[in-house]
């Protein structure tokens, strides 16, 4: 059994990358990081002049290989947290944080699949967490990513994403734009229903593993879909957002 | 459907405060039920500023429940029946 | 740790303050939802509010019986423990006085007994005497279930989780039974003109 204290650490940020219109990637270099695994997330605290303080949760986006933790930020307009690391936040700042937190929703890749990923919004920062350390340690676990946003604008990774299923095989990544779509679109248009998981996802007799994050409706709605074409509830992994962040 | 409530990892941080081991992999039963699971698949309702509530999925019973009042903590784990790293 | 490390450029949410409040809080615009379990959703048929306990003959309306009662329109400011207030908040309910009417008790304390597993206890003094109502209707609207609709208590001059949410009853005790959150260190009382927040304060 392994004994930890989490402590909060001051990182310093390094780059801040953007990614969509709405959302950046902060990358962090953490002193005495012990490294993480696929899935797990930071607990962010901010601290005011006067001393208030404000808490959020961040999960990780960069491999447990990467050399530097990188967080993938998705800004609410109506958020404390989030417009001030998407806004404010700039190269040399310092921000405090603790973690790695959560060994409930991790996966490496020794764990194998079929892996079935599904996200909505911002919820696919931790499934590609997995997809990047599945690719840096040359995993061949065939690997599904359900992926709904809003425009394809607002696709975070998508370049990346088309780069890795380019070069790998096994790794197969599905796009549902929901909200508004290019001329040219011939994916998914809707909201995930059981109806295209049934279509994208393993039999349940060749067990699929399942992960599923994203805000607390989309989570729920997945999730006992999945249960509903026979995945066994054990080996679907859910990680709900709440109906705000912040 | 609550929007407000989240899985067991979201507890994650605040129960390492307290825990000293990886306690979303524990195995808890539940007093109330007697469902036994993993806690980060429990239910968590983070009542920002007041506490955290780690529920039982099957029947809602609290778990745990958890409060930071300034710099002390609080710890109520009457609602499982026993909780196990092993 | 980070001893007096603060995050450059970082205010936080605007938070206007107002010599109206008590001490530590600030004015809200909105009107948070904090909550510590599944949302009830009893249906109307089914509820009922009783009052219990040291009592000769205990009491109960059902929801038609209760909506018969004399009620009335209470505006009043109400303050969290979160450091959040609403001043002027306008309420619609019946005041607990009339629902103690011709009740004989020795009993010094009340637990507020709710939907879900939320209790709250008070002296039975703080609910009488007019500073405490069930209230079903906030801003000219039926009491949403995430507010605490049907019902909630209202008790506007301690901290606002004493008003508990989804309230079917009070419970008549001699002794003071800490509910949810004062068994978990907050205040046993909670008057925010005092700053009551945590045991010991």
């Amino acid at each position: 059994m392994q004994l930890y204290r989490i402590l909060w650490r001051l990182a310093d940020v390094v780059e801040v990358v953007p990614e969509t219109p709405r959302t950046k990637s902060l990358v962090l270099d953490v002193p005495e990081w012990e490294g993480h695994k696929a899935g797990q997330h930071v607990d962010v605290k901010l601290t005011a002049p006067d001393g208030y303080q404000a808490q959020r949760s961040y999960s990780i986006a960069s491999a447990p290989e990467d050399e530097r933790l990188v967080l993938t930020v998705d800004r609410l307009d109506d958020g404390e947290v989030s417009p001030y690391l998407t806004d404010v936040l700039m190269v040399g700042d310092k921000l405090e944080l603790r973690g790695p937190i959560g060994g409930y929703f991790t996966w490496e890749a020794k764990d194998g699949g079929p892996l079935l990923l599904v996200g909505g919004g911002s919820g696919v920062v931790p499934l590609m967490g997995m997809i990047r350390h599945r690719a840096a340690v040359g995993s061949d676990v065939p690997t599904r990513l359900l992926y709904s946003s809003r425009s394809y604008e607002e696709i975070i990774y998508r370049k990346e994403l088309e780069d890795l299923t380019a070069r790998d095989g096994a790794l197969e990544v599905i796009h549902t734009l929901t909200r508004s779509r290019p001329q040219d679109w011939s994916g998914y248009d809707r909201r995930i229903d059981a109806e295209m998981l049934a279509e994208v996802t393993w039999f349940p007799d060749e067990s699929p593993l399942a992960f599923v994050c994203g805000p607390t409706p989309f989570v729920e709605a997945v999730g006992s879909a999945l249960v509903g074409l026979g995945h066994e509830p054990a080996r679907v992994k859910t990680e709900r957002f709440g109906a705000t962040g912040g | 459907m609550d929007e407000l409530r989240l899985d067991g990892n979201a507890a994650a941080g605040t129960l390492g405060e307290v825990f000293s081991f990886e306690v979303t992999t524990a195995e808890y039963a539940c007093g109330g039920c007697g469902r036994t699971g993993r806690l980060g698949g429990a239910m968590v309702y983070e009542v920002r500023g007041l506490g955290t509530i780690v529920r039982c999925p099957s029947c809602d019973d609290a778990l745990i429940r958890l409060a930071h009042n300034r710099e002390r903590h609080m710890v109520d784990l009457r609602g499982m029946r026993y909780l196990t790293t092993g | 740790m980070s001893e007096g490390f603060f995050s450059r450029g970082f205010l936080g949410r605007r938070r206007r303050h107002d010599e109206r409040l008590p001490p530590g809080q600030y004015l809200e615009d909105g009107f948070p939802v904090l909550s510590a379990g599944p949302t009830p959703r009893t249906p109307l048929e089914e509820w009922d509010f009783s009052i219990v306990g040291e009592i000769d003959e205990p009491k109960r309306w059902t929801w038609e019986e209760f909506r018969q009662l004399p009620s009335e329109e209470i505006t009043k400011d109400i303050h969290c423990v979160t450091k959040w207030s609403k001043l002027e908040t306008r309420w619609e309910g019946v005041s607990v006085d009339t629902l103690f009417e011709g009740v004989e008790t020795a009993a010094e304390y009340v637990t507020a007994f709710c939907d879900g597993d939320y209790t709250t206890n008070l002296p039975l003094e703080d609910v009488t005497g007019g500073k405490a109502w069930v209230a079903y209707a906030y801003d000219g609207e039926p009491l949403e279930p995430e507010h605490g609709g049907p019902a909630r208590l209202l008790v506007p001059h301690l901290y606002f989780w004493k008003s508990a949410k989804w309230v079917r009853g009070l419970q008549l005790t001699s002794y003071d039974i800490p509910g949810f959150w004062e068994s978990l260190g907050y205040h046993n009382y909670g008057d925010p003109w005092r700053e009551q927040r945590y045991w010991g304060d």
